[in-house]
């Protein structure tokens, strides 16, 4: 009986005791924009499709270096230039205990194509899907296609039978008159699954006990908080009163301050996103400059005076605070082998002097530049860094800094590019450079075919004939080979003013482990915390 | 009454029905809402497709009597960035604001006219004087700075407070609260000061110098020469003349407590409905600031028909006016 007793008090001691390693870690963390809807095709943004990432996987994923790395397809290989392959992960469940399948893949790659979704630059209109056997899908191309499954990552597998018993087969647009399932919950198959979602204010996720890697996970948080802190100060004085264990992005002048706090650091990191000025080259005459009758930046000697202006190491020391790295391309030199071969026009405010006067403006002029206020790192004050750097050599910019909801009305294809002058930010979708080639510097004509976003309508035949080899040539070397030229080109006529590659800065509370990439999106499975 | 009553709700649905139209005129300048809608890489058709259904290209009176009609069936259609109906959202966000809202017109009223009484009665203690260098700082710093400095000092320094959002929030199913739980009311402490210190201030000042004007005047001094105690002259008689104008103003002063909590919410990130709005501005989200700022008009002109209302029932004069006019 005594026996029995003690036998009795040890379990309830050892239960006691065994609490504290039963209680939940949770991880706190803010970031400065929402989440919105939960479909997961809807907004084609970083910030979404990350987070959304950990909750819907693609056949492929991302590693912390950013290399495709095997997702829900286990391998993949290249059958005949237009044929791809991709062999499904088997046991793969979704969150409500589905099987994932072929079945899944096709369904999710015609949604994904669908009226509504703003992926549908993932895969090619006319790329047709053919289920082999339950886990084995062939992709079949009209053309070649090296680079088909570089956004793979970010176009999750939605489970079938699910989003036909839930109405939830049309990606919800704005147009809608009422918010479909897949907008408010979700049904993934990835780590972590969302338990509740307040658009805009925060969401819990939960570790997903079933995922297909469960075995090997790197990650010891049981449950997520995600809330949006869109003040600066207050995302920082939420991460230093101990409430978040990570905050991001953290403004410039306040590491320092996360730096320098007993429980807190800032982990900074070049990020992808180019930062560069932009000269209209497509007009006869400037809108916003004291010049008639002519445009000065179709005369290439007066864009290399602008960019002889430029002193980029001021800006990187004083306005970035060294959080910065200058740059002479038009993409991260992370998705460039070739970097070095591209270099800066020197800092020479003599030399640009000289370059106006031969171009006929030895008392230069007066142009307007455009400039967002609200979404870059520091966005407005690089712009007043370069407007007081081209005063020295004589030109007269009158800056127009304006939020990113009026910036973009008016710069943009929509606006009908209404810009002399401006600062742009871009980052590649598909880590590759052919992104970059058709949006930033094909030729475009007035609506905006063509180069989207080449808003000054830079033109060359050359890089054009080559972006488009770019996009069929399955030879690596001999693709790479082809890139480098485009962009030789662009550098040698000074089509664009590339400033740097801008820097990350993310506060995390001391006792908490994770991995910062490059495109700025954090996985929860490599979360841990003591 | 009811005559009165009458006119009043038609002038108000004219106040509303400009409010509105303003609003949509003033849309045309907030940026294009399909940029924000969609991401960098859709194509120039399909971003022209978009503008076509959600009806952008329509002539702005189209747009408006769109609006309007739909408006008065009780859809203000459709979030551009949440794609949710704005109406339930904004229903989701209210109790925050309303909550917010309410705490700080109460913290407004309880300190501030104590605080007023005291000054006025104690003109040159040091406490007084105190009070009014207090008040000082509440009407010349602005709101969010007010608010930074409450987070540095109770939250990141002392952390006792949280420094950001409502806490845990119990769901009533209609109604989200903050007050049943220890968190939710944590949260409402800085706040609530920081939107109500105004208020305060405002109140105190006016009941200053109310009371000072009440306490001069012959029937205080004739209520003296009864004999009465100065707790029945101060507050019994004093106290009592100086409440209309402190209540037109409370009353007046709820309605921007509500409109202007939008600098508040943003410093503290509390999910109301000034957020919504101030969020849906930088969107270019036009359903929502739509539906916002007809809600402000409506909560303005409710809270002025309620004030003249409460005037009749406090002041027996107007109340006679009324009967021979």
């Amino acid at each position: 009986m005594s026996f029995r007793r003690s036998l009795l008090g040890a379990t309830l001691l050892t239960s006691v005791f065994a609490m504290p390693a039963l209680a939940e870690n949770t991880f706190n963390f803010a970031f400065q924009g929402s989440l919105k809807s939960l479909d997961p095709y809807s907004l084609n943004e970083t910030f979404t499709l990350g987070t959304l990432g950990n909750v819907y996987e693609g056949l492929t994923r991302r590693d912390p270096e950013l290399k495709i790395i095997p997702g829900l397809a286990e391998s993949w290989e290249v059958v005949e230039p237009t044929r791809w392959r991709f062999h499904l992960r088997k046991g793969v469940k979704f969150h409500n205990g589905n099987d994932f399948t072929a079945a899944d893949v096709v369904f999710s790659a015609d949604r994904v194509r669908s009226e509504g979704s703003d992926l549908k630059t993932r895969i090619p209109a006319d790329a047709k899907f053919e289920i082999v056997d339950d886990y084995t899908v062939d992709v079949v191309l009209s053309s070649p296609n090296p680079i088909l499954h570089y956004e793979w990552d970010t176009w999750g597998i939605i489970d079938k039978e699910w989003a036909e018993a839930n109405d939830s087969v049309r990606v919800t647009s704005a147009s809608d008159q009422a918010a479909t399932p897949i907008s408010l919950q979700s049904n993934g198959t990835g780590a972590f699954k969302i338990t509740k979602h307040d658009g805009g204010v925060n969401t819990t996720l939960v570790s997903n006990a079933d995922w297909w890697n469960a075995a090997n996970k790197k990650y010891n948080v049981d449950t997520v908080e995600f809330s949006t802190i869109s003040s600066d100060a207050t995302r920082v004085a939420a991460l230093l009163s101990n409430e978040m264990d990570l905050v991001y992005p953290i403004p410039v002048q306040d590491i320092k301050r996360v730096e320098s706090n007993a429980t807190t650091a800032a982990m900074t990191g070049p990020e992808l996103r180019t930062i560069f000025l932009g000269m209209d080259q497509k007009r006869d005459e400037l809108l916003y400059s004291n010049i008639k009758g002519k445009n000065p930046f179709k005369d290439q000697r007066v864009r290399e005076a602008f960019y002889h202006a430029i002193d980029i190491e001021a800006i990187k020391a004083k306005v970035m605070r060294n959080l910065s790295t200058p740059s002479s391309l038009m993409i991260s030199p992370f998705m460039f082998e070739n970097a070095a071969k591209i270099e800066r026009l020197s800092y020479d405010p003599d030399v640009s002097k000289k370059l106006l006067e031969e171009a006929g403006y030895p008392d230069g002029f007066e142009v307007s530049m455009d400039c967002p206020n609200d979404r870059y790192v520091n966005d407005e004050a690089i712009c007043q860094a370069v407007t007081a750097m081209l005063a020295r050599v004589g030109v007269k910019v009158n800056l127009n800094a304006q939020p990113k909801a009026q910036y973009f009305a008016k710069v943009l294809a929509s606006g009908g590019f209404d810009t002399s002058f401006y600062l742009l930010g871009w980052t590649p979708g598909s880590f590759d450079s052919w992104n970059v080639l058709s949006n930033l510097i094909g030729c475009r004509d007035d609506a905006g075919n063509g180069g989207m976003f080449n808003l000054g309508g830079y033109c060359n035949e050359d890089v054009d004939a080559l972006t488009n080899q770019v996009l069929v040539e399955s030879d690596p070397n001999k693709r790479l080979d082809l890139i480098t030229q485009a962009y030789q080109i662009l550098a040698a006529e000074s089509g664009y003013i590339p400033l740097h590659q801008q820097g990350l800065a993310w506060g995390v509370a001391d006792g908490v482990d994770l991995k910062q990439r490059a495109d700025n999106v954090l996985m929860l499975y490599h979360v841990n915390k003591k | 009454m009811l005559a009165f009553i009458i006119r009043r709700l038609v002038q108000s649905i004219v106040v509303m029905l400009v409010v509105s139209l303003i609003a949509f005129i003033m849309f045309r300048f907030v940026g294009d809402p399909v940029d924000q809608m969609v991401g960098l890489e859709t194509t120039l058709e399909e971003r022209a497709k978009l503008r076509e259904q959600l009806g952008l290209n329509d002539p702005l009176p189209v747009q408006f009597w769109h609006f309007v009609s739909k408006a008065a069936q009780g859809n203000l259609g459709i979030s551009y960035q949440f794609k949710r109906p704005v109406l339930q959202m904004i229903g989701d966000r209210l109790p925050a604001t309303l909550e917010l809202s309410f705490v700080s017109a109460l913290f407004a009223l309880l300190a501030g006219i104590p605080m007023g009484v005291y000054t006025a009665l104690r003109r040159e203690s040091i406490l007084s004087k105190l009070f009014l260098t207090i008040s000082l700082i509440g009407i010349s710093l602005p709101t969010f700075l007010i608010g930074i400095i409450l987070i540095f000092i109770f939250a990141v320094h002392l952390q006792w407070l949280p420094s950001f959002g409502r806490g845990k929030v119990v769901d009533l199913g209609w109604w989200s609260t903050g007050f049943l739980t220890v968190s939710g009311l944590k949260a409402l402490i800085l706040p609530s000061i920081t939107l109500g210190l105004f208020q305060m201030t405002l109140i105190m000042r006016l009941v200053r110098s109310e009371m000072m004007e009440v306490l001069r005047t012959d029937f205080i001094k004739f209520a003296r020469a009864r004999g009465l105690s100065n707790r029945a002259v101060h507050f019994g008689h004093a106290l009592k003349n100086t409440m209309v104008p402190v209540i037109t103003i409370t009353g007046l002063q709820l309605g921007s407590i509500i409109a202007f909590a939008i600098i508040t919410e943003t410093v503290f990130q509390w999910p109301g409905m000034g957020l919504l709005f101030l969020q849906a501005v930088q969107n270019v989200d036009i359903p929502i600031m739509a539906a916002y700022l007809l809600l402000i008009a409506f909560l303005f002109v409710t809270i002025n028909l309620i004030v003249d209302l409460l005037y009749v029932m406090v002041d027996p004069r107007i109340r006679i006016e009324g009967k021979e006019a």
